[in-house]
């Protein structure tokens, strides 16, 4: 099976988010940056589905600055064969810009499978896999909590609001990736010391301007200062007549 | 005049209430509206009639609600339009010959405005923000015709148990943590939910979700979901800054945890310091009253 990963760099979701001087980005001065989250599992996925077929690759493609060749580290450290950086100072702000670099790297190979995660934990944009599988001209199935693969066939579930729905669909495919659908490991000392002979090609791109352009990273509203009603099942009544009749919710 | 494609929702062919907020904030971009609803089960299928019908009404902006369905369809409805999406919107207005929007990121630790200029605009909007007006309830959307793909197609919906809410579309969310001690206890916070009668739904942290104890599609925060309830009750969890993010956008938040320096506290309206195994219970039992 040849499998290819999209993965991000993302800041940690600990980080406390302190805006940076130009009012409209991240300031990345002590922030800690690991492999988006829900990657992983596409990751993890992608390995666990060239073992079980005994042979094959999976190469780790990643948009982003030079730092994240250490995210694609990772991933080769977890089995990953091989890692290709696709190398631009900032990411792009329109999802689309990013999809169209991405499917270029991915075109023209024979891809049984490309992964992505759901949506990366820092732009919250849950797009880049349908919008590469649309340029691609694969079929996609988004945040896919299980999957079976049988021959050039598969079944995936996804969460809906109140179910699950169980969706077929043919291979090749591009598939993204929710939390549920496997355990990722933790990359043992031997993959990290293997993944640092392994290949990773780093490709300068350039990004187009795109069609959302960001006006200004804002702090969230404060909430207001809260007040602790009481201690102990005692101070229920009184949090039930403010819940009624100061904050009218009940 | 600028026309604008509000695309709706329906499940058992009755439009979700998601769907009326499309309208009212689309209303809010133009006076001309016209409305779409169609089968989504073929999803590419469906994508392929959504993208046709933008093109061929020249409208300047589609429409979509960011649900499970919304955020499958949108990105592909977009890249056959050549664009992409401003996804997950919490404000949107006209701007010129733009729009300008406004997008929660990092989980709703920032929120990010963003000018719209792509022709058309795709836009999809986050569940529960925008309040429906009385005028929505009145649309009577077009029913789009599809033409199946015959490549990804949704086979069957497993619904959940019934009476179960999802978090995500839940008035009232009861969260729990690992102050909850053990798996079964949460039957303490699916007794006060029930007694807020088919409106409440049982949330958990990450921390309970990954010791298995809970559903990822329960999980409240920065790898779960990011909620705006008008109440959320958060329950033994102690408040990580990733747990706060998800639920920050509640109307009322109210806490109850035995640490009276727990981070929760910080940003709940109301707080009860103690012993959840106490506490809740009498809730419950005050909650049954007003609501019996």
């Amino acid at each position: 099976m040849k499998i290819a990963v999209c993965i991000k760099r993302v800041p940690d979701s600990e980080t406390r988010v302190k805006i940076a001087a130009d009012g409209k980005s991240l300031d990345e001065a002590g922030v800690k940056f690991v492999m988006n989250p829900y990657d992983e599992f596409a990751v993890e996925e992608a390995l666990r589905r060239k073992e079980k077929a005994g042979s094959g690759e999976v190469a780790v493609i990643c948009l982003g600055p030079a730092a994240a060749q250490e995210t694609i580290r990772t991933a080769l450290a977890m089995g990953a064969d091989r890692g290709v950086l696709l190398q631009a100072d900032k990411i792009p702000a329109d999802p689309f810009e990013a999809a169209r670099l991405i499917a270029a790297e991915l075109k023209g190979a024979s891809w049984d499978l490309i992964l992505f995660g759901r949506m990366a934990i820092d732009d919250y944009n849950h797009q880049v896999g349908p919008l590469v599988a649309e340029l691609l001209g694969m079929p996609c199935v988004t945040a896919i909590s299980h999957l079976d693969i049988e021959g050039a066939t598969g079944v995936a579930e996804r969460e809906i609001e109140g179910g699950i729905e169980v969706v077929d669909f043919p291979l090749p495919a591009v598939l993204t990736a929710d939390k549920g659908l496997n355990e990722p490991r933790y990359p043992a000392l031997k993959g990290i010391m293997a993944a640092k002979k392994k290949p990773l090609e780093v490709k300068p791109v350039q990004p187009g301007a795109g069609a959302l352009e960001v006006v200004a990273l804002m702090p969230p509203p404060e909430r207001k200062e809260g007040k602790i009603v009481g201690e102990g099942a005692g101070a229920v009544g009184e949090l039930v007549r403010l819940l009624r009749e100061e904050a009218k919710v009940l | 005049m600028t026309r604008v494609l509000a695309v709706l929702e329906q499940r058992d062919g009755k439009l979700r209430k998601v769907s009326f907020e499309v309208v009212t904030a689309a209303r809010r971009l133009t006076d001309a509206v016209d409305a779409i609803v169609s089968d989504t089960s073929d999803r590419e299928g469906c994508a392929t009639a959504i993208a046709e019908r933008a093109k061929a009404g020249g409208y300047r902006a589609v429409v979509f609600a960011a649900t499970a369905t919304g955020k499958d369809l949108a990105p592909r409805v977009a890249a056959k339009l050549g664009v992409g999406v401003a996804a997950d919107l919490t404000d949107v207005a006209a701007d010129g010959s733009g729009f300008l929007v406004t997008r929660p990121v990092y989980a709703g630790k920032a929120l990010l405005k963003v000018k719209v200029t792509s022709q058309p605009a795709v836009l999809s909007l986050r569940p529960n923000v925008f309040t429906p007006d009385e005028r929505a309830a009145s649309v009577t959307p077009e029913t789009l015709p599809v033409t199946s793909s015959g490549r990804v197609r949704v086979r069957e919906i497993k619904a959940a148990p019934a009476g179960t809410l999802d978090v995500a579309e839940a008035q009232v969310i009861i969260s729990g943590g690992r102050g909850l001690k053990e798996p079964a206890n949460f039957k303490v916070l699916e007794e006060l939910a029930h007694a807020f009668g088919g409106q409440a739904a049982v949330g958990a942290s990450r921390a309970v979700v990954d010791a298995g104890w809970r559903a990822h599609a329960d999980q409240v925060g920065q790898t779960g979901k990011t909620v705006s309830p008008s109440l959320y009750i958060a329950v033994g969890i102690s408040g990580a800054i990733q747990h706060l993010a998800g639920m920050r956008t509640a109307k009322v938040i109210v806490a109850i945890n035995k640490d009276k320096d727990a981070p929760i506290f910080k940003v709940a309206d109301y707080g009860v310091v103690g012993d959840l195994f106490e506490i809740v219970p009498k809730l419950t039992e005050e909650i049954r009253k007003l609501h019996g």
